[in-house]
């Protein structure tokens, strides 16, 4: 509250100071994540303060755009993900939701988010059905998906040789997605799926399920969760002797707060896909750099997605010079961006966000130098690799931008 | 040989043998909110926080410290105990002429306020700590690989277990404990400190979740939630045994790690639930639980 009053007061000081400017924007966003929970590092407080480096590098003081950040936790509910939308939008005037991770909470939000006519700016959620079976046209899903992640890690495991998988899937949406994905990656790429087992979410210990997997005969055992699950999962199959045994470990998705919890030690060797590292260049260190001193960690990726996102939203914002959100979201979708953090991308009718994405392998102890010092870069998977289009539902997509009202208004409601 | 339900043996056997290392921390951590129910009666809600803080006790020791496993597992009961001690002097003796439900939730708040500081500091993705070298590595059972430290956990919790029922059941300072529970008056008037000994018996129960957080350390992320996540199924182990049951705790704790574990084999979507469902059952049936004994 503090900080928001403060952001608000500078840009009436500004104002006052600065050529007087037509009209004020008045913009309120919400960045809604888990505070508490297995995702609270990677979005978090830390989503919060990259909204906030967002606004400042922005200036939207100067530029007349008073923007308000408000924040909520999740919980990584569904229910009371939407409670919170609702009230948002309804009560307190939000125009945009950022960050949303745990795919069935992002899920909800997408689908209040297009009754309400408001915008969301997906960063944390990786289900590709954001952009695909439940897209709205008012999503923007930023960071990552679940096909990028199967095109990056699942694609590179079964060329270098791991052709027989069996999933460790995390109960819920985003596991389910995940292993959707990976599995018709790995069957492209020649590879087959000779089991999975659903882990039910979030779990301690997965011994049960690794035995499982080590008896299947699989090469590899692809992990299809996230977070503190991960590490868990990665902890006990070491403990376990199952990666001395023969079998590989595939982390489908892994954040570099994930892999600093595990240690270089235990995470070594691993192969992992990210949209962002911190040490990637130099205006990547530069941002993480400033973002360290305010949260006291590096950045993950999904944090230099809500950067970046609401970068963008704000140019859009500045470009229409209104807080419509139908003319922000054409506007993000036309106008093709080049980032600090994610370089240069464009927003796909659909609403995906469309930049490169890397394959990166956790470095040996003995080569990293710091404790931040994680990653060596195997490879650069170029956007439209990463993100494959499938080509008719965009078309439906622009046809819909194009006309116009279908695309806020005419959104049909599911019955629950 | 023999298949059930389509499972070979071996795998069964292996899954066996990971539930009853699972039912390890249940029954650990079970027994000591049996101790503290029984002699107490207080529903200690910040159990599953204790058994954190003994897991970060562990690791702080061996982080600021250098001070390594085999100490800490003396040392961070002791430490988390004393923590324990203190609570005990300065807020639960307050509330135990009112009813349990105060207690509950005064110990509920705690949890959730030593949690909150943990995350506050240290993040929620966990923090690493490392197999002794003493028990790192592991066998081949033939029918699984057991990793050292598995049996180990096995072993230190059967003897803490049997330990604690020994002292609570068959000697004279047990018996005093159990007397003070009936009828507190009669036993200071034989010239006993009462008052101290319910102390001393809280400490206790916090240094045996402590204890459990250290031998789950090395093989779980040391993060702020750990305990939050694990404490309500030991709550319906402790419901199922029979609240304030010392042997009930124990045999249920084990057992129910044993279901927990099969389920993972036929059911594992139903392997985060199942331990509620006996509950439901159990309660259904027998309200003052397997071992308990009718009010």
């Amino acid at each position: 509250m503090f900080r928001t009053v403060a952001l608000g007061s500078l840009a009436l000081a500004t104002l006052a100071a600065g050529p007087a400017l037509a009209e004020d924007i008045n913009i309120k966003l919400g960045v809604l994540n888990d505070r508490s929970g297995v995702y609270a590092d990677l979005s978090g407080e830390g989503s919060v303060v990259a909204a906030r480096m967002a606004v400042e590098d922005f200036g939207a003081a100067d530029k007349g755009i008073k923007v308000e950040i408000v924040s909520a936790d999740h919980q990584n509910k569904p229910d009371i993900a939407s409670n919170i939308a609702r009230q948002w939008y309804d009560a307190e005037g939000v125009d945009a939701i950022l960050d949303v991770p745990t795919s069935s909470a992002a899920l909800a939000v997408a689908e209040i988010t297009a009754q309400a006519g408001k915008v969301f700016l997906n960063s944390g959620a990786a289900t590709t059905d954001l952009t695909g079976a439940q897209c709205q046209p008012t999503t923007i899903h930023w960071t990552y998906d679940t096909a990028a992640l199967a095109n990056g890690t699942g694609k590179a495991v079964t060329e270098a040789g791991g052709k027989k998988w069996f999933f460790l899937t995390a109960d819920y949406a985003f596991g389910h997605a995940l292993e959707r994905d990976t599995t018709a990656v790995v069957t492209a790429t020649g590879g087959e799926v000779v089991g999975q087992v659903n882990v039910p979410f979030p779990a301690t210990d997965f011994s049960s399920f690794l035995l499982q997997a080590q008896g299947s005969g699989a090469d590899v055992i692809g992990l299809a969760n996230a977070g503190g699950d991960t590490v868990n999962a990665i902890k006990q199959a070491s403990e376990f002797g199952i990666t001395q045994a023969g079998q590989q470990l595939a982390a489908l998705l892994m954040f570099v707060t994930d892999v600093h919890a595990l240690g270089a030690e235990t995470a070594q060797g691993l192969s992992l896909t990210e949209a962002f590292y911190w040490d990637l260049n130099d205006k990547t260190r530069e941002w993480s750099t400033r973002f360290e001193e305010k949260q006291g960690a590096k950045p993950t990726m999904v944090q230099a997605g809500v950067y970046s996102a609401t970068m963008h939203y704000l140019r859009a914002v500045e470009a229409v010079g209104s807080s419509d959100s139908k003319e922000v979201v054409a506007k993000m979708k036309a106008t093709e961006f080049d980032d600090p953090l994610f370089g240069k991308g464009h927003v796909r009718g659909d609403g995906r966000v469309i930049h490169d994405m890397y394959l990166f392998e956790v470095k040996k102890p003995a080569d990293s130098t710091g404790e931040w010092d994680l990653y060596n870069q195997i490879a650069t998977i170029s956007g439209e690799d990463a993100f494959p289009a499938d080509a008719r539902r965009v078309r439906l997509h622009q046809e819909m931008i194009h006309r116009g009202i279908p695309a806020l208004a005419g959104v049909p409601r599911r019955t629950h | 040989m023999f298949e059930l339900l389509g499972i070979p043996p071996q795998v069964l056997m292996g899954q066996l043998l990971l539930g009853l290392i699972n039912g390890s921390f249940y029954a650990v951590l079970s027994l000591g909110l049996a101790v503290i129910f029984g002699l107490l009666n207080i529903i200690n809600f910040s159990h599953g926080a204790q058994y954190m803080m003994g897991a970060f006790v562990a690791w702080m020791l061996l982080n600021y410290f250098g001070i390594g496993y085999w100490p800490a597992l003396v040392l961070a009961p002791l430490i988390v105990g004393a923590t324990g001690i203190v609570l005990e002097k300065v807020a639960l003796s307050r509330l135990y002429k009112l009813d349990h439900l105060y207690g509950l939730l005064l110990t509920f708040g705690i949890a959730l306020i030593i949690q909150g500081l943990f995350r506050n500091y240290y993040g929620i993705s966990g923090l690493p700590y490392q197999i002794p070298d003493a028990l790192a590595g592991g066998r081949n059972l033939g029918f699984m690989f057991l990793p050292t430290y598995r049996g180990w956990i096995v072993v230190a919790s059967v003897v803490v277990c049997f330990g604690t029922w020994f002292m609570i059941e068959k000697t004279r300072l047990g018996a005093y404990l159990r007397a003070a529970t009936e009828n507190p008056a009669l036993v200071g008037a034989f010239g006993i400190n009462v008052p101290r000994m319910i102390t001393l018996t809280y400490g206790f129960g916090v240094a045996l979740a402590a204890f459990a957080g250290v031998l789950a350390a090395p093989i779980y992320a040391v993060n702020p939630n750990m305990g939050a996540d694990l404490i309500i199924v030991v709550f319906a182990v402790v419901v199922i045994g029979g609240m304030g049951s010392i042997m009930g705790a124990i045999v249920t704790g084990y057992g129910l790690g044993l279901i927990e574990g099969l389920t993972r084999v036929f059911y594992p979507e139903g392997s985060a639930v199942v331990i509620f469902v006996i509950m439901a059952i159990v309660l259904l049936i027998k309200p003052e639980g397997l071992f308990g004994r009718a009010a």
